[in-house]
């Protein structure tokens, strides 16, 4: 089903559709088909205007399955087209999904307009002389799906028939090219699905040229471009772990330009690993998920102690403990900011939509190899499964920050600093003359030495907090969208950036005086955040954990901020937010 | 310096304080370490020591090289990391039995399983000193330390056996207060591509003074050591009279001399055993009452070593596709202009 959605996506992309995905699938491998858990569903919104989420509720609902029937049927619109599998509607499949009546007699989907469709018949029918055993048959059938909706949508197969042909060789390839356009040939020779046809015109985006991206994707280019940009090479450690191994298997392909992955023993050797590379002059990364950056802390606070630049990536999933793998969350924000010992800060980043990570990715690296610090980036599941449109920049636009090693042994300290950043010289091994030595124990000012004494200790601790607080001067100032002063302020982070986008409009196109200040530097803000907050009546901080951010904010800016929290493991949805906002105008 | 002059061991002193306890084993270690390296004809910016946390693990700060004094068993992550990043470095890893062996175990085996080149040595006191002694994965049963005021149960495993267990390819020991024998070891060390491991059998005269006294005392030294010549017969004692023969699989001690028995009859060592099973039995030698303790360089095997194996495949991929384009890859396979 995964695959069926994005192909579909790509080919809504290639038209010129705006779009948003939410892939939304099982933790387990292949938990049984027609089971309540074993359900993999694909959303895809698609537009000829601007998009910023999934969907709150679906005009098309495919259910291949009476699973997948019972766990989607909720957010199928009334009147909306329901599109099921009656092959596999029998008392087995109804056992699997838990119900004891049939759905499809039982009345219970009169405010839809269902359509019945014998897929797994139609498929054998469309490929009966490939000769194909029943199991890849089987497998065929949501080809004939995909079909149906490219002739529903009048969207053209021949992405697909590509794909097709370099993914799968000899009878399968054949198999599902026939299934695919036998898919779109039934639709179009059925009267029914005649008036149920969509058009759906190209979206007006600004000028450019354009992909179909994930955030995942997006993340992995970003830390390559981050590695061309600072003339660096790019040294990956990492785990494998939901959802943030699809970067390790990204970066693995690109050698070519002279990426370095290593598939570490563990979480802590992934993080280590980095940190040695950092340490030769690599720019350096780590990529993993909430138990991972558990795992990971203590080595991040080394890197803290002896000021090497890091980029460290955590994909946020459902905790606590292995919580929910496959499900998206923003409840790493306080274990990033403050999850390690001691007094340990670094900056944070929180990109707002799959193609932002590329930008944050890159910024993050940046702001690491400046300023000689570990950085950490917050994306999260839904970020980095989901796909939008994204506008491809030119190497020349992309900011450049050449990584300048020392070399002059004269006057050398390792732990002397920058003035204007106070970062310490990056004295990569193999320098003539600069031999020293740096380590985690509290080391004495510009020597570098281990050093207890109480004033030194004091004077490190907060030199240490002003370099990542001078971050600060570095970042652009925020601007909130909508209104720039007024009744409510809706400030978000990370992946509830469409949602709260999406509210944010239609709440302005009635009339309401609302604004929008999505942070994607978390640690620091941006110096004017404190005023920004301050010209509106309320603040609302709509978030999928319990109110960090809103607790940050507090803590920080002394602002009433209200928030807003919703923990199910899937993204806001427009309406959600639409109606607190109302409620806390009253 | 003068960069062309000859480096001394006085190059590799640093002006740093030594901390360890006045006595401590590290300092013979120490010693040894700062005198065979003016001797390997590598320019001193070329050694990174990198080390964990322990009394040993203190090494880098006495070293007048690069050194990174990392975090509590990581030292061999952080130097595999730096040694993909700079192949040509001479990396060396200062490590204890409780670093390497226990909360560092799963890194130690790693390493060893990957090859990486690494030149490790692990500083054996059977204790945990920094932490003021606690008895470690090395200490023998019975142990009454500090946590274990009882005697310990649990089973000590062997460093060497460990390694060769997890597929090294260089797998060596010493002691602190031979000297001789240890620098000549270091310098076997130094030469071998790939991981060597080496077992420093150390003294901690505070918590677990006589830890290695049967081996350290000079009295008794001969007829508990095995010095291992590649190519020699196994042969030991004050008055080289003992040996070890092989019986059926296993090995047997047998006095030269006696019963017609001489040399020939005994086993020759052979370093470079491509079965690692003659290494193991050396290795775990020391362990069978009667037996000596076998010293030098139990194996040495060639095998590419893992930096070369990972930077070879990034060179081969840049040679068959040519150098990464970002421009091409930021666009990748498909696009549409909006105009």
């Amino acid at each position: 089903m995964q695959v069926t959605g994005s192909q579909f996506t790509n080919t809504a992309a290639l038209f010129g559709n705006d779009l948003s995905t939410f892939p939304d699938f099982p933790a387990e491998i292949r938990a049984p088909q027609g089971t309540l858990p074993g359900v993999s569903g694909f959303q895809v919104n698609f537009s000829s205007t601007e998009v910023h989420t999934p969907g709150d509720a679906v005009d098309v609902l495919i259910a291949m399955n009476p699973a997948a029937l019972k766990t989607n049927v909720g957010d199928l619109k009334t009147g909306g087209i329901l599109i099921v599998n009656s092959d596999s509607f029998g008392e087995v499949d109804f056992k699997k999904a838990k119900i004891t009546s049939n759905p499809l007699e039982d009345g219970s989907l009169s405010g839809f307009r269902v359509f019945q469709v014998d897929l797994l018949k139609l498929t054998k029918a469309a490929v009966k002389d490939t000769g194909l055993d029943a199991k890849s048959v089987d497998r065929s059938k949501n080809f004939f799906a995909l079909g149906m909706c490219y002739w529903l949508f009048g969207r053209s197969m021949e992405g697909s028939l590509r794909w097709i042909d370099s993914k799968f060789k000899g009878q399968v390839a054949e198999a599902n090219k026939l299934t695919l356009r036998a898919g779109y040939a039934y639709c179009e020779a059925t009267e029914a699905y005649q008036a149920v046809a969509y058009e759906v015109a190209p979206a007006r985006l600004p000028p450019g040229t354009y992909r179909n991206l994930s955030g995942n994707t997006a993340l992995s280019m970003g830390l390559i471009a981050g590695a061309e940009r600072s003339g660096l090479p790019l040294f990956l450690g990492s785990y494998p772990i939901t959802p943030a191994s699809d970067i390790l298997h990204e970066l693995s392909m690109y050698k070519s330009f002279g990426v370095v992955t290593f598939q570490a023993e563990d979480e802590i050797a992934a993080v280590t690993s980095a940190i040695g590379a950092a340490y030769g002059g690599h720019l350096a990364t780590t990529t993993t998920s909430g138990p991972g950056m558990a795992l990971k802390m203590e080595a991040i606070g080394l890197a803290i102690a002896v000021e090497l630049p890091l980029v460290v990536v955590d994909i946020q999933r459902g905790g606590p403990s292995t919580g929910l793998p496959t499900k998206t969350e923003q409840a790493d924000l306080f274990q990033a900011i403050f999850g390690r010992n001691s007094e340990a800060p670094l900056p944070v980043l929180a990109p707002a939509t799959p193609g932002d990570c590329f930008w944050v990715a890159l910024e993050a690296c940046r702001i690491a190899v400046k300023y000689m610090t570990p950085v950490i980036v917050l994306s999260d599941g839904y970020l980095a499964n989901g796909a939008e449109p994204w506008r491809v920049p030119t190497v020349d636009e992309l900011p450049s920050f050449p990584a300048k090693f020392r070399t002059d042994p004269a006057g050398f300290q390792p732990f002397m600093r920058d003035p204007g950043t106070l970062a310490r010289p990056w004295a990569v091994p193999g320098t003539a003359g600069l031999e020293h030595r740096i380590g985690g124990i509290e080391k004495q000012d510009i020597t570098g030495n281990i050093n207890y004494e109480p004033e030194n200790h004091d004077r490190m601790v907060r030199l240490r907090a002003a370099k990542v607080a001078g971050v600060v001067q570095d970042i652009p100032d925020v601007v909130p969208a909508g209104d720039p002063e007024g009744d409510v302020v809706i400030v978000g982070w990370g992946s509830t950036y469409g949602s709260i986008t999406a509210a944010l409009h239609a709440l302005r196109a009635k009339g309401h005086k609302v604004g929008h200040v999505h942070l994607r530097h978390l640690n620091p803000m941006p110096k004017n955040v404190g005023e920004v907050l301050k010209r509106y009546k309320k603040v609302l901080v709509p978030e999928i954990n319990l109110g960090q951010l809103a607790f940050i904010l507090r803590g920080t800016y002394l602002v009433d901020a209200i928030s807003f929290s919703k923990v199910e493991g899937k993204p806001f949805k427009q309406s959600e937010i639409e109606n607190k906002v109302l409620e806390v105008m009253k | 310096m003068n960069a062309s002059a000859p480096l001394t061991r006085k190059d590799f002193q640093t002006d740093q304080e030594v901390r360890w306890c006045p006595g401590c084993g590290d300092y013979a270690i120490l010693a040894a370490v700062q005198s065979v390296f003016p001797e390997l004809g590598v320019p001193r910016e070329k050694f990174a020591v990198v080390s964990g946390i322990g009394c040993s693990s203190r090494f880098p700060y006495y070293m007048n090289t690069f050194g990174f004094h990392t975090i509590h068993g990581r030292a061999p992550a952080v130097a595999t990391g730096l040694k993909l990043a700079r192949p040509e470095l001479e990396v060396w890893v200062a490590t204890g039995d409780g670093d390497s062996l226990s909360i560092g175990g799963n890194h130690t085996i790693h390493m060893l399983r990957r090859n990486v080149g690494l030149k490790v040595l692990l500083f054996n006191n059977k204790i945990y000193g920094l932490t003021k002694g606690q008895y470690s994965p090395t200490s023998e049963i019975g142990k009454k330390a500090k946590s274990t005021p009882f005697g310990s149960v649990d089973r000590p495993f062997s460093p060497l056996a460990l390694a060769l267990g997890a597929g090294a390819t260089f797998i060596a020991r010493s002691v602190d207060v031979i000297q001789p024998h240890l620098k000549t070891t270091l310098k076997r060390v130094a030469s071998h591509k790939g991981t060597a491991f080496t077992e420093i059998l150390q003294n901690c005269n505070i918590f677990n003074d006589g830890a290695w006294e049967e081996i350290a005392d000079k009295d008794q030294r001969e007829d508990n050591v095995l010095f291992l010549e590649h190519g020699k017969p196994l042969i030991f004692g004050k008055t080289k009279n003992q040996g070890i023969r092989s019986n059926g699989f296993d090995i047997e001690v047998v006095t030269l001399e006696e019963g017609g028995i001489t040399a020939a009859d005994l086993l020759v060592h052979d370093e470079r055993q491509p079965s690692p099973a003659y290494a193991f039995m050396l290795a775990s030698m020391d362990s069978r009452p009667g037996f000596p303790t076998p010293v030098g360089v139990l194996r040495a095997i060639d095998h590419a070593s893992y930096e070369e194996l990972v930077n070879d495949q990034v060179q081969q991929v840049i040679t068959a596709k040519g150098k990464g384009d970002l421009n091409k890859l930021l666009r990748g396979a498909e696009t549409w202009e909006v105009r």
